[in-house]
């Protein structure tokens, strides 16, 4: 699957938007594999770049969702409380959360749609 | 057959290869490079895996686990000593549940006996415990006139479970098999292979069997490809340890280093059933008769999630008031169910079907409810 050249990456697996729509890759859904639930914060969280601020859970996997930029979280994607799937079917449109991000400057660290492919296949091939 | 093997490096069943080109996940387990599951392409995935199995049919290279043969004229009564269930009772071509057991009633491993021999008998062994259980065999059977071979790398063993496994093994082997129960072994050709051992065994918590071919590459593979043919018209699925492990908890099939271990005994697990204390001797025996004359501190529970949340290995369990007062053995989402599932060792006090407890999930006491077991029990066939 392409991944879409209008958003971040993070060696963590999630993507951010210039707006501050978070996501994982689809690279970490296959990895995770059936995902059947995702804790998601409360509007109004503070969250901090590289830090841990929700969980998504496949049937095998519990993994942490690592915030790409710090920020105060707006809104929360409520759909994927009942339909955590979605994430598998299309990782690049089901976002998780949304936030108002605080330096935009922290983006200029995030990862390429380019070197972000180039990094999840070798970690694939491993 | 060798005695110590040498271990560091990860080993691979016959299969490895045909795992690989089907694209399925490849996971250490146990000290094995073993399929968790095939790509949602050609019908896989944990969940579609899982219900195959309850609705269909699935099939699994299960050449990781081991075996253990005792043969000669002492071969029952080595048996006898080594093991908790009652393998006098076993008819020609019968199989029993039952566990190798420490002194103190722990656990060395549970196996599988087959009587395949009027003096020959079959254990089949867990993976991770095929060495340990190897040399326990071997050291506590020294006095009985019998032979004892490791042959854990004799065979490719694949499970084809399912209401229809029966079904798809039928069309590949002479052996007619509506006339083996469940728990009975038969021999017969498969796939054009003389004299293979069949057993309607598994660990999905459904009916199946599980067959054990010889263990080159060729035939492995050929083998494993004839039975995903002869399966397409009944929906078959290659099936990972993810669905393995998911099917085996909501039987309440228990998982050596999980519901069993050397420090769990048999009352502890709940494994009275399989354990024939009417029998004269046995190693455990001495120590299990005290144990149940002082009761258990600990017994194993099944709990279904009530709030939102997925209880995990390890996760500690609570008492409604938040104080600790056991630990979940296996915890999973139960994908033919629909219900987040798990086994948990708690006090008896607390362990009464109906009982409130807590999981604690990142922090969190998760509320929880005690319900019977097995979680799932297949229908009975008319």
């Amino acid at each position: 699957m392409p991944y879409p050249t209008d958003r971040k990456y993070t060696k963590e697996h999630e993507w951010i938007t210039a707006d501050g729509t978070i996501g994982i890759t689809d690279h970490a859904q296959e990895s995770l594999g059936d995902i059947v639930f995702v804790e998601l914060p409360k509007v109004g969280t503070e969250i901090t770049v590289g830090k841990a601020f929700g969980t998504v859970e496949s049937v095998k996997a519990v993994s942490d969702l690592f915030a790409p930029v710090s920020g105060t979280v707006t809104t929360v994607n409520e759909a994927l409380a009942t339909a955590p799937e979605q994430v598998n079917k299309d990782a690049h449109g089901a976002w998780i959360v949304k936030i108002r991000v605080k330096d935009a400057a922290e983006m200029n660290a995030l990862l390429s749609a380019a070197d972000y492919e180039k990094f999840a296949s070798e970690e694939a091939g491993h | 057959m060798s005695v110590v093997e040498a271990t560091p490096v990860v080993r691979k069943t016959a299969l490895n290869a045909v795992h690989r080109q089907m694209g399925a996940k490849m996971v250490e387990f146990n000290g094995w490079d073993m399929p968790v599951e095939y790509p949602a392409s050609i019908g896989g995935g944990i969940i579609a895996e899982h219900l195959a199995v309850r609705t269909g049919v699935g099939i699994f290279d299960v050449s990781h686990m081991g075996d253990i043969r005792l043969s000669g004229r002492e071969a029952l009564a080595a048996v006898q000593h080594i093991s908790m269930n009652d393998a006098s009772r076993l008819a020609l071509g019968q199989a029993q549940y039952s566990a190798l057991l420490y002194p103190p009633g722990t656990f060395v491993d549970d196996v599988i006996v087959h009587r395949l021999g009027e003096d020959e008998y079959l254990l089949v062994i867990n993976a991770g415990t095929r060495e340990k259980d190897f040399n326990w065999v071997r050291e506590n059977t020294r006095p009985f006139d019998c032979i004892v071979e490791h042959l854990s790398d004799d065979f490719t063993q694949i499970a084809i479970q399912g209401p229809k496994g029966v079904n798809l093994l039928q069309k590949l082997t002479d052996a007619d098999l509506s006339a083996v129960k469940f728990y009975w072994v038969t021999r017969g050709t498969v796939c054009g292979l003389k004299n293979i051992v069949m057993g309607r065994t598994g660990y999905t918590a459904e009916d199946g069997f599980e067959i054990y071919i010889p263990p080159d590459e060729a035939t492995s593979a050929r083998v494993w490809h004839e039975v995903l043919a002869a399966g397409k018209e009944f929906g078959v699925v290659p099936c990972g340890l993810g669905a393995r492990n998911t099917l085996r908890l909501e039987g309440k099939l228990p998982l050596y280093g999980h519901e069993i271990s050397d420090t769990i005994n048999v009352w502890e697990a709940g494994l009275d059933r399989y354990c024939k204390m009417e029998k004269p001797e046995f190693i455990g025996r001495a120590a299990l008769e005290k144990a149940k004359a002082d009761g258990v501190k600990k017994t194993l529970v099944g709990l279904e999630m009530v709030d939102r949340g997925i209880a995990r290995d390890g996760y500690k369990v609570l008492d409604e008031g938040g104080s600790e007062i056991g630990y979940v053995t296996s915890g999973s989402p139960a994908p033919f169910l629909k219900k987040n599932i798990a086994l948990a060792y708690v006090p008896p006090e607390h362990a009464e079907i109906g009982t409130t407890v807590k999981v604690e999930i990142r922090g969190q006491g998760v509320k929880a409810q005690v319900i019977p077991t097995p979680f799932y029990k297949r229908p009975k066939k008319s």
